[in-house]
């Protein structure tokens, strides 16, 4: 196994293990901001209570994203150094301002609001939260900006061995990036959205703290319902820009071969890579892909037959990540729609509350298959069209590289295990019912 | 160019601030056993840094993009060079975070003991491994223009590398130590003193073989000799040094912390001003080292960095320095009883 390979494998890990617990950080902080805001603002005591209930489960989330995202910052230069060396004047500044404009102001205000509690009125405490919520989402900005640029780079000119940058409005101004930001975003919020109401949903199963979880599930579930119906109708938009910027992901992603009009969206294919077709194909829709693509049946989408065979991202991976993602997506609304018909008498429906609970994991795995898509469907390619991933890779042995990978397998299995330990124990317990 | 020396400094002063402000984190972090005898006191010494250690862990963060950001090529050789040395690092700071958040969640002294071993470890291996990677960094580091490093961790644990690791950490451990004296009262505080009174000598003696040894074994010197005005930063690092003997005896903690942190800046600033132009030098042979001048981003990359510094750097500052007012004082009762505290 080379360095290359195994450098591969461990960002990944690394990144779909941070991922884990960032999403969760974007869309909890939110929710808690809106109960501590409501506490401060009506004096209501069961605000209070939810605060401080969603806050622990939410602190030991946030523990471990934070520590997991040293990781990544580090790993640029440590497995990654010629990319960094590439691209650094553009992709450098991102991460460098993501630090210096959120990840100090999420850090800071995070140990204001663990130990600030008597130190600070209820309105001023409330907007810590908000301070956090915000930085968040403010760091979410910037390292999609910069992934944004990987997969359509921008504002930038060749030069000297490597990408130097011309336009910065142009890097944090184009399209991709707010499709993608929107993307993200809505994902992690539906993704919030999903944990709080199945916890919720877990209690008022056994009904106990009745007033406290429907609460506490009807915040989430207006999040849910917004963010669900909004991420399939931006999702559209952003798969039909790949057509334009990534038309070799969108040709894997629906395991399309032949260029041409009315193409065709295949429910379930097996693709057959080696003879450029499909060996299985079910339940194709005629010029759906087209529709989805170009907004008309007649528009041209390329098929992967037309792309380099050296520059074809993996097929089947991307397929499979992509239709299960966009079946997840439509379910989240599904439920979302089913809750709010039933938002006042969630306790008389068991059924949904069961398959809320059990639906907790779902969004997790639309949002790492989201990742998987957006990273293998741009393979060949670290730098869409720039720069291959072969060609970005650190010169270490591989040796040292199998010893890191082992190494956060290990710990990360660790951390994750005893993290979400810890979390399911605090949400099964519940509230402090007496203080 | 001006705009590469200025980025040069500001480089210099982001690691120096990441010092003053984790170091003292690490610092208590690796006098937990010695000082953490009980509950109560290690309770104490996680509340000590409990607000506080995570915005300072950023400035961390933020050195490594700026190096990133200002001059790529030394992020990249140094980081892919400094490979084991950085993903030790890297999981300690992991296992000193989760520590810190994990090991209130269930009251049983074994699982506390498990995660205050933990954030020892985390704590500990940090802070010699910063000195040792950055005394390497003041001898120069075996590459060539492969960029691959020559050798293993080993290579790094020369005499001169883990010289300024055991310096690291006795600045590391007498600036935690007056952190925790400023944070608190009793006994705790009694021993946090001493712990500073004891280590301190030693500190003097291994500052003094690093300085001897920085002259035998880098060139750090040799911009001292050319502009001897220079040697204002030795100096004033020295009286520092001094200092925190001095106010460590009249119990002025506050004091002994400030001449602490002003050592260790001035103990960095030494470093970083005998490294210039040089940011990532090359023990091979020095056509092969990284400058500030050869190893740095465009202009333009550069000049909006300095804006954003300019506009976020004091915003930064300013609701750090509130954050630290907001928790200043001894540690009472109240700071011990939060649910969701450490």
């Amino acid at each position: 196994m080379e360095a290359l390979f195994l450098s591969r494998l461990q960002f990944a890990a690394a990144t779909i293990f941070h991922f884990l617990f960032v999403p969760l950080t974007l869309g909890l902080s939110i929710m808690i901001a809106i109960m501590e805001t409501r506490y401060a603002k009506t004096g209501d005591e069961v605000y209070l209570k939810m605060t401080r209930f969603w806050g622990k489960i939410f602190l030991i989330n946030f523990a471990v994203g934070i520590v997991t995202g040293i990781t990544l910052e580090f790993q640029f230069g440590t497995n990654w150094s010629r990319y960094s060396a590439f691209v650094g004047d553009i992709f450098g500044s991102l991460l460098a301002i993501e630090a210096t404009a959120a990840f100090f102001l999420e850090s800071t205000f995070i140990g204001i609001w663990i130990f600030g509690w008597k130190k600070l009125s209820a309105k001023a405490h409330a907007v810590v939260m908000w301070m956090v919520a915000g930085a968040s989402t403010l760091s979410a900005l910037w390292i999609l900006t910069a992934n944004a640029w990987m997969q359509h780079p921008v504002g930038y000119v060749l030069r000297n061995g490597r990408a130097e940058l011309s336009s910065f409005v142009e890097v944090i101004t184009q399209e991709f990036a707010i499709l993608e930001i929107l993307h993200t975003l809505s994902a992690a919020y539906i993704l919030s959205a999903f944990f709080v109401m199945g916890i919720s949903a877990y209690h008022l199963l056994k009904k106990q703290h009745v007033d406290f979880f429907t609460r506490s599930f009807r915040i989430a579930l207006t999040f849910g319902l917004i963010f669900s119906i909004f991420e399939v109708a931006e999702g559209h938009l952003h798969g039909a820009d790949l057509a334009k910027k990534q038309p070799a992901k969108l040709a894997a992603m629906e395991s399309h071969w032949e260029t041409g009009p009315n193409a065709p969206v295949y429910m379930f294919a097996l693709p057959d890579e080696a003879n450029e077709k499909n060996a299985i194909e079910i339940l194709p829709l005629p010029g759906a892909l087209s529709l989805l693509a170009t907004h008309s049946t007649d528009g041209i989408v390329k098929g992967l037959k037309d792309i380099p065979k050296d520059e074809r991202p993996p097929v089947l991976i991307n397929f499979a990540s992509f239709k299960t993602m966009v079946a997840l997506g439509m379910y989240f609304v599904l439920m979302t729609v089913i809750g709010f018909l039933k938002r006042n008498r969630l306790t008389e429906s068991p059924g949904y509350l069961k398959l809320m609970l059990y639906s907790i994991p779902l969004p997790y795995v639309a949002i790492e298959l989201g990742w998987v898509l957006a990273e293998v469907g741009r393979q060949p390619w670290i730098v869409y069209g720039v720069m291959k991933t072969s060609e970005a890779f650190s010169p270490l042995a591989p040796s040292q590289v199998l010893t890191s990978l082992i190494a956060f397998i290990l710990i990360y299995g660790l951390l994750g295990a005893i993290g979400y330990y810890l979390i399911i124990k605090h949400a099964k317990k519940g509230p402090e019912l007496a203080k | 160019m001006l705009l590469q020396d200025i980025w040069f400094f500001l480089w210099g002063l982001l690691w120096a601030v990441y010092f003053i402000t984790d170091g003292f984190d690490l610092g208590i972090g690796s006098l937990m056993p010695f000082l953490g005898k009980d509950e109560d006191s290690r309770k104490v010494m996680v509340t000590a840094m409990g607000p506080l250690w995570d915005g300072n862990e950023v400035w961390l963060l933020t050195a490594g993009g700026v190096t990133f950001a200002a001059f790529p090529k030394v992020y990249a050789v140094m980081f892919s060079t400094l490979y084991s040395p950085l993903m030790i690092i890297l999981f300690a700071l992991i296992l000193r975070g989760v520590s810190l958040e994990f090991r209130g969640h269930i009251d049983s002294p074994g699982w506390k003991k498990l995660w205050d071993t933990c954030l020892f470890l985390g704590s500990l291996l940090p802070a010699i491994l910063f000195g040792a990677a950055f005394a390497n960094i003041f001898r120069g580091i075996p590459f060539d223009q492969t960029a691959v490093f020559q050798g293993n961790l080993f290579t790094l644990l020369n005499p001169y590398g883990l010289l300024g690791g055991i310096l690291f950490l006795l600045l590391f451990l007498i600036h935690g130590a007056n952190w925790l004296a400023i944070k608190s009262d009793g006994d705790l505080h009694r021993r946090a003193i001493n712990t500073g009174k004891v280590l301190w000598p030693i500190l003097l003696a291994v500052a003094v073989i690093f300085l001897g040894a920085t002259y035998v074994s880098t060139p750090l010197y040799n911009n001292y000799f050319n502009s001897p005005a220079l040697f204002l930063v030795v100096l004033i690092t020295v009286l520092a040094l001094l200092g925190i003997r001095v106010f460590l005896g009249s119990n002025s903690p506050g004091k002994a912390w400030v001449a602490s942190a002003l050592t260790i800046v001035g103990a960095t600033f030494f470093g970083v001003i005998g490294l210039y132009p040089n940011m990532y030098p090359s023990i091979i042979n020095p056509i092969y080292n990284l400058t500030a001048h050869n190893a740095s981003s465009t202009p333009l990359t550069l000049k909006i960095m300095l804006t954003v510094a300019v506009i976020f750097v004091p915003i930064v500052l300013i609701y750090q320095f509130w954050a630290y007012m907001l928790f200043k004082g001894k540690i009472t009762k109240d700071d011990l009883n939060y649910e969701e505290g450490y």
